[in-house]
């Protein structure tokens, strides 16, 4: 059992919550590889990493939503298992979800009641809601329906429910991407004193600058694994980042096109705003040639999904322009729920690009035919075109997904995060067939979280932070601070 | 309309509407856990088989429970399909039903013969309250039914106390909302949906054993006839609330009460006009219900998905 | 998985009724026969019972299969067909003049008649999100009320006696296929809309637009620009029109008129038949002359060996649920396997 000290030097207990070895698999995917976390008491705890890096699972495990497929829990010290929310419940633990873990229909009352027993005695819990609420300074009126409140409404519910169910343990799982600076600041000054109370608090973040500031130890994930665990005082954001993004094994060469031609997709200050009226993408202005490849970098919540989507025509800016060809190539980040039918042939996945443009009798054949040139060309491991598309491995679905974008060699391509879930070397090959269409004249533009990858292969780079975007030089360092908002 | 005319009209309204609004109150228990239940009609019907079989072998009493413990046997099939199996619950509903009228019918006749019709079996008679029966015009109509209405007045308020002042009743509305958010809150959702059907089923059979034990005297093939569809639209029809939905189930009475009362009143307008009206309108309250308007009378927000957990 | 569990679950439904057989007290070898001589095994059974049975069978199974697929819950083909055999009706009855035209006329009504039925469901779903399921199942019940009004007052026949509507003039009705049965023509009308179906389905683009949009309606839209809205819309008035289709043909084949009792539930046993066809219009043909076997042997089993004609309710049932636990279990296992 180990024994810490709390943040003012005095030694205390074993630590709040200790996850050791943590391995989860989907299927054939490892959310989870051996993953760590040790949190001591009395401290903010920041949990960093990309995007699929594994930080919501391991938070899952540790709330008892998901059961890990090995590896150790230990809450203060005591080795614990749990297979529901409510045996994490009863140990004191929470956790805000990002996904708010509300009823719409209900009061705010209604929902911090829900999971208790017996008489349900509404005045009562408003009581508490507001006894709560006014020890912790945030505002909440327990009457309200949660589906009226605004999404920094819904939080401050997410929190005193937490909060009133003597939680000693809270894990908030990117608890300010919604909320304005002045909100950030206080959201983060009022953790800090509950974690001096001799609590313990978990923040899941990206954002590098709440981390720094407010933690007081950060563990960052990379692909399932714990990349780095460090005093929050002795972190710099370059670290952090480096830790978070890696670095690649091998440098892939750089190649150049030819001169690029007319601008193919331009957006003129585009505004997209999400269902909860918050401002994904304000106000940019960007466009891409023919026969360039650009790269997209950006966090989280930094807008560079949306942008990507608008630029492939598909999501529909709030305000601005968009000036494309009516083709665009598409090849979304998760292929299985948007690109595919898994249970249909390769075939009719083939047929399904563009099908609405499709009239009259489907031409099989020929469709057969691309198949096939698809699965030689891109080096689809497939029993044959005939095969359902459920069968193909990861990589050879993101292959053949390409493929089939790329058939009918559209415009403009866009790709959402192209080696997702591939080792280096199947990347390569994926980024090779993008410069091969680059060079044939496509406009191509794709979204990386690795530094290295955009530097190889974009002819240019546009980094996206907090809802705006610009153009950056092709350096780490001018990525890396622009990732996180810092100028120059 | 004679005075007396008027009461007897009432009375058919709240006898005729006694089995709906059961089945209803079943229904809805269902729906606000999140489950549509088209496994009612097949409720309904083994409950009347059922309380057939017990009533021949011991009573009335004996009849009541065989039909309740037959319908909630149906409900506890339904759970199993839609809440372990998570199978799609329009079409498994269905089947259910399906599967229920065909068993009692073949039972039926193998237990009972071909010629079915005449068989004594003791029956539920009128069980008036002395002074309330006496009040002018609705007295009868309300005091004077067998027991099996007042069961249904008594489990109406439980089931609209329950559903608002217990944590239990809190539960099973998140769970017909949002069931991440109740799983969340570390809350069962397949077992209380599981409670929740079974208790549809029993209500469903109970329906049943009215039929047969204080209405028809008998049992007949296929005698729910509809009934459990109906129970959907009057559930809608009363916005998911328990009293609004008895209230409901008793406009459907009246308009069964009303044809034989209108072929001698108003031979003008078909009858089918006025068996036909409640569904219309119902699905008039569809149509405005689910604009989402804020306030009550609003499908539970989960209803009739599958979960994906 | 081809034909592999669908042949299961027909072994399987026959090994239940044996089982039934015995709970009801008859002889099972002496009832097998009479099931099969009442349905397959004599002419007259086979062509004036099962492939006349299996004619609105057919259509319905076609026009549940349509939507299914879709991913539209249509329940409500029973009223559709109603409401598609009363609008040919209508005409029939209305305007006899018309002579040979009211053939085509007659089974065109019927169409219009059932995507009338169904375009109610169909714009509720669309404008306001509306379960189809239980609209749809609504109107089931009001086309009953409309047929029992319409045969008891303006339709009704001459004499004013019975609840039913005169015969229609032999114009109207469907030139019979076999000499000396009652076979006729709407059946091979059946088979060959179920075989277009296929064709659609399998080589054209909205065929493969509806495949795409009830298997997967996010790719639908994202990677095809499919707007699975519009399509399921389609979809539902597509399949309203066939159930339509298979009431009129009925009206215009076997009963000639109209009366409440027209159809023996062929809405509820469609969907027992699409499912064993697992939405596979080629499927659709020996499914609907299973179940269209199954119950005319009922019939059959009723009259000569004692057995309730209900025990066939039971195994179509117990498909239906054998069915959809098979197709539940498969996509529990493909979905584990995938990791998705």
């Amino acid at each position: 059992m180990d024994v810490y000290t709390g943040a003012d030097g005095t030694v205390i207990a074993p630590p709040a919550l200790a996850l050791r070895g943590v391995t989860k698999r989907f299927g054939e995917i490892a959310a989870l590889n051996a993953a760590s976390l040790i949190v001591k008491p009395s401290t903010v705890h920041a949990l960093l990493g990309e995007n699929g890096a594994g930080k919501t699972t391991l938070m899952r495990v540790a709330y008892g939503l998901t059961q890990p497929d090995g590896g150790v829990i230990e809450r203060n010290g005591q080795r614990v298992r749990w297979r529901t929310p409510g045996v994490a419940i009863a140990h004191g633990i929470a956790m805000v979800q990002q996904h708010f873990s509300l009823v719409p229909a209900m009061t705010v009352a209604e929902n911090v009641a829900l999971g208790g027993h017996g008489m349900l005695d509404l005045r009562a819990i408003a009581e508490r809601v507001k006894r709560v609420a006014e020890r912790y300074g945030l505002a909440v009126d327990p009457d309200a329906r949660v589906g009226d409140l605004s999404v920094a409404q819904q939080q401050r519910v997410e929190i005193v429910k937490a909060l009133a169910r003597d939680a000693s343990l809270l894990i908030l799982d990117e608890p300010t991407a919604v909320l304005a600076p002045s909100e950030t600041e206080e959201l983060l000054a009022r953790l800090r004193a509950f974690a001096r109370e001799g609590n313990a608090v978990v923040l899941i973040t990206h954002k590098l600058r709440d981390a720094l500031q407010a933690a007081d130890d950060i563990t960052v994930l990379r692909r399932g694994a714990t990349a780095l665990e460090v005093r929050a005082g002795r972190a710099t954001p370059d670290d952090l980042v480096a830790a978070m993004l890696g670095a690649r094994v091998v440098p892939p060469v750089r190649t150049t096109g030819a001169a690029p031609g007319a601008a193919v997709l331009s957006l003129s200050r585009v505004t997209v705003r999400d269902a909860r009226s918050v401002d994904v993408l304000r106000d940019v202005s960007v466009s891409v040639r023919a026969g360039e490849l650009v790269g997209v970098a950006g966090l989280e919540g930094s807008g560079h999904q949306e942008l990507l989507r608008v630029l492939a025509g598909r999501r529909v800016p709030s305000a601005g322009t968009r000036v494309g060809p009516a083709r665009v190539g598409f090849v979304p980040e998760d292929r299985h729920r948007d690109a595919l039918l898994l249970d249909e042939s390769l075939i009719a996945n083939v047929a399904l690009s563009g099908l609405a443009e499709r009239r009259g009798r489907m031409p099989w054949k020929q469709l057969e035919t691309d198949t096939l040139a698809i699965i030689r060309d891109f080096d689809v491991t497939a029993a044959g075109p005939s095969a359902p598309a459920r069968s193909l491995s990861g990589g050879n679905q993101q292959r053949f997904v390409l493929g089939r974008e790329l058939l009918n060699r559209p415009p403009a391509l866009v790709c959402e995060n192209p080696a997702r879930g591939l080792d280096a070397a199947a990347a390569a090959r994926i980024f090779d067939r993008l410069r091969e269409a680059r060079d044939a004249g496509c406009a191509v533009v794709f979204h990386s979280g690795d530094v290295d990858e955009l530097i190889a292969y974009a002819d240019r780079i546009i980094v996206c932070h907090r809802g705006s975007a610009r153009e950056v030089e092709r350096t780490a360092n001018a990525i890396a601070r622009a990732l996180v908002g810092a100028e120059g | 309309m004679s005075g007396s005319g008027l009461a007897l009209f009432c009375e058919a309204t709240v006898r005729t509407a006694t089995p709906l609004a059961l089945a209803a109150l079943g229904e809805t228990v269902a729906e606000r856990s999140g489950v549509i239940n088209l496994g009612a009609e097949g409720a309904i019907i083994g409950g009347a088989f059922g309380a057939l079989v017990g009533a021949s072998a011991s009573g009335v009493a004996g009849g009541l429970v065989v039909g309740i413990a037959s319908g909630a046997l149906i409900g506890a099939l339904f759970a199993m399909v839609v809440v372990w199996w998570r199978v799609d619950q329009i079409i498994a509903g269905t089947a259910i039903s399906l599967l229920a009228l065909g068993a009692t019918g073949t039972l039926y006749r193998t237990m009972f013969g071909a010629g079915g019709a005449a068989l004594s079996i003791p029956t539920l008679h009128p069980a008036p309250i002395p002074g309330l029966e006496a009040i002018p015009i609705v007295g009868v109509a309300l005091f004077a039914q067998p027991v099996t209405t007042y069961a249904l007045y008594a489990a109406a308020i439980i089931v609209w106390w329950w559903l608002r002042s217990t944590h239990s009743g809190l539960a099973l509305r998140a769970c017909g909302e949002s069931p991440d958010a109740a799983r969340g809150a570390g809350i069962s959702v397949s077992r209380m949906r599981w409670g929740a059907l079974i208790f549809a089923g029993s209500m469903g059979g109970l329906a049943g054993a009215v039929l047969v034990l204080a209405q028809a005297g008998t049992f007949a093939d296929g005698m729910s006839a509809g009934r459990g569809f109906v129970a959907i639209a009057i559930v809608v029809l009363g916005g998911w609330h328990p009293l609004r939905v008895v209230a409901a189930a008793a406009l459907f009475g009246a308009a069964s009460a009303l044809q034989t009362l209108l072929q001698t009143v108003a031979p003008g307008v078909p009858y089918q006009f006025f068996l036909a009206l409640p569904y219309v309108v119902t699905i008039g309250a569809m149509a405005r219900v689910s604009h989402r308007v804020s306030g009550r009378a609003r499908a539970p927000d989960a209803l009739g998905v599958s979960d994906a957990a | 998985m081809r034909a592999g569990p669908p042949l299961v679950i027909a072994t399987g439904a026959l090994a239940t009724l044996v089982a039934l057989f015995a709970v009801t007290g008859a002889a099972p070898l002496n009832a097998l026969s009479v099931l099969w001589r009442g349905s397959l095994g004599s002419w007259y059974a086979l062509t004036s019972g099962t492939l006349l049975r299996a004619t609105p069978l057919m259509l319905a199974g076609l026009a549940t299969a349509v939507a299914f697929r879709a991913g539209v819950m249509n329940i409500g083909v029973e009223g559709q067909l109603l409401a598609g055999a009363t609008l040919a009706g209508a005409l029939a009855l209305t305007a006899p003049g018309l002579g040979l035209a009211l053939l085509p006329l007659g089974l065109a009504a019927g169409v219009a008649g059932g995507a009338l039925w169904s375009a109610l469901p169909a714009v509720l779903k669309r404008r306001a999100g509306v379960l189809e399921a239980v609209t749809t199942l609504m109107l089931n019940a009001v086309a009953l009320y409309l047929v029992g009004w319409l045969v008891r007052g303006p339709l009704q026949e001459p004499a004013h006696v019975y609840p039913q509507t005169a015969q229609i003039v032999s114009a109207a009705r469907l030139p019979i296929l076999v000499s000396g049965t009652r076979l006729h023509a709407g059946f091979a009308i059946a088979l060959l809309l179920v075989l277009a179906a296929w064709w659609v389905f399998t080589y054209t683009s909205a065929g493969f637009q509806l495949r795409a949009v009830g298997a997967n309606p996010r790719a639908a839209r994202l990677t095809g620009g499919v707007n699975p809205d519009r399509v399921a819309f389609a979809a539902f008035l597509v399949s309203g029109g066939l159930a339509g289709l298979a009431g009129a043909s009925e009206m215009q084949g076997v009963t000639y008129g109209l009366y409440e009792s027209l159809s023996p539930g062929y809405g509820y046993t469609a969907i027992a038949v699409a499912l064993l066809a697992r939405l596979d219009p080629r499927a659709i043909v020996p499914s609907a002359v299973f179940f269209a076997a199954l119950e005319t042997g009922a019939n059959a089993l009723q009259r000569d060996a004692a057995v309730p004609a209900v025990v066939v309710k039971v195994v179509e049932a117990l498909m239906i649920l054998t069915t959809l636990a098979i197709g539940a279990l498969q996509q529990r296992r493909a979905r584990d396997r995938s990791g998705s």
